[in-house]
């Protein structure tokens, strides 16, 4: 157990032991400690950037995925069930992403939880540091405030040690995430996903257009018709408006964070 | 004794508590020399608990140095044994 206590201990002795006046080196040490406070503050709005980036792909992405998903149903009420097919598949390998897309929201958020109590946790003691600083200053000799000192200096640079390998990890798991947020977006941009722009989605949606032509009213009548008789509404089609409502929960659920 | 765990914190763990967690310890320190990554996460996270529900929390607000310090729950084998060589402390 004592092989892995000296790591941040000796570093801080070293520095200590470079000052002729050890006093000298308190108001150093608090300018670092502020530094590194503001650092990782910045640490955590940065990764609360990337965050919400995140959410707002997975909203767009969600959406894609109901659209397809109304498609693959209209398809099948017009009898194509080649169409609801290639319009499911899609769907799947767009929930593949939605689904890795969460996973990274996780990974984020536990990041920006952990960030945030660090904060915390640093502020109180460069606030602490401050005060004993003060204190040091004031009252001791020279002599006794080597002592003091370097129980003080133990102490923060410890926090300071743990706090900046705590962003160091932050970043470099940000970097990673902004990578794959950036293909996404270059993705969505490029309208691949997008049924109103994209070729490539164009193509159940037109189809769906031209062979439905007369069709939605039919379908429409017959959903009426089972309304004014009583019975329950035709199911291929109120599916979709339930999937919606669940959809805009989803939705709230992200928005919410 | 204080011990942290990086990137959560210092807790104060009584002393009759140590050889539970030396134990721990060494288990943890073999699988990083003989790079049993399994054993390795194993391990860590067996220890981590251990000083968790042994230990004390600290207040946020105390310069108190810890006699030992310890690998975030996610370090991988190799940052830990690079750690561990920084300062030579492991022997040979």
């Amino acid at each position: 157990m004592k092989r892995m206590g000296m790591i941040f201990r000796a570093k801080a002795n070293k520095a200590l032991d470079r000052a002729e006046d050890p006093r000298e080196t308190l108001d150093y040490s608090y300018q670092k400690q502020l530094e590194l406070l503001q650092k990782v503050r910045r640490g955590v709005a940065d990764v609360a950037t990337s965050r919400k980036r995140l959410e707002l792909q997975l909203n767009q992405l969600q959406g894609q995925s109901t659209k397809l998903e109304e498609q693959g149903r209209k398809a099948l009420a017009l009898g194509r069930e080649d169409l609801a097919r290639e319009a499911l598949s899609r769907r799947a390998a767009l929930q593949q992403q939605v689904t890795d897309l969460e996973t990274q929201h996780q990974t984020l958020q536990g990041e920006e939880e952990k960030l945030t109590l660090a904060a915390q946790r640093l502020q109180a003691k460069v606030d602490a540091f401050r005060t004993r600083k003060e204190t040091i200053k004031a009252t001791y000799t020279a002599a006794q405030a080597q002592t003091r000192i370097g129980e003080a200096f133990s102490g923060i640079s410890e926090e300071m040690g743990d706090v900046g390998m705590a962003i160091q990890r932050a970043e470099d798991k940000t970097a990673q995430l902004q990578a794959r947020a950036g293909a996404i977006d270059e993705l969505l941009a490029s309208g691949a996903l997008d049924d109103q722009s994209g070729m490539a989605k164009d193509d159940i949606a037109a189809e769906l257009d031209r062979i439905s032509g007369g069709t939605d009213v039919e379908l429409e009548l017959q959903r009426m018709k089972a309304e004014l008789a009583g019975g329950s509404p035709q199911q291929a089609i109120e599916g979709g408006t339930q999937d919606q409502a669940q959809q805009s929960q989803n939705q709230h659920k992200f928005d919410k964070q | 004794m204080i011990v942290r765990i990086m990137g959560e914190g210092q807790v104060r763990v009584d002393d009759s508590q140590l050889p539970a967690l030396n134990k721990l310890d060494d288990d943890l320190l073999a699988a990083i020399e003989s790079g049993d990554h399994d054993s390795f996460r194993r391990t860590l996270g067996a220890l981590l608990d251990a000083v968790r529900s042994a230990g004390e929390p600290l207040p946020a607000d105390t310069l108190e140095p810890s006699g030992l310090i310890l690998p975030t729950p996610e370090a991988t084998l190799e940052e830990v044994k690079a750690m561990l060589k920084d300062d030579g402390l492991i022997p040979g």
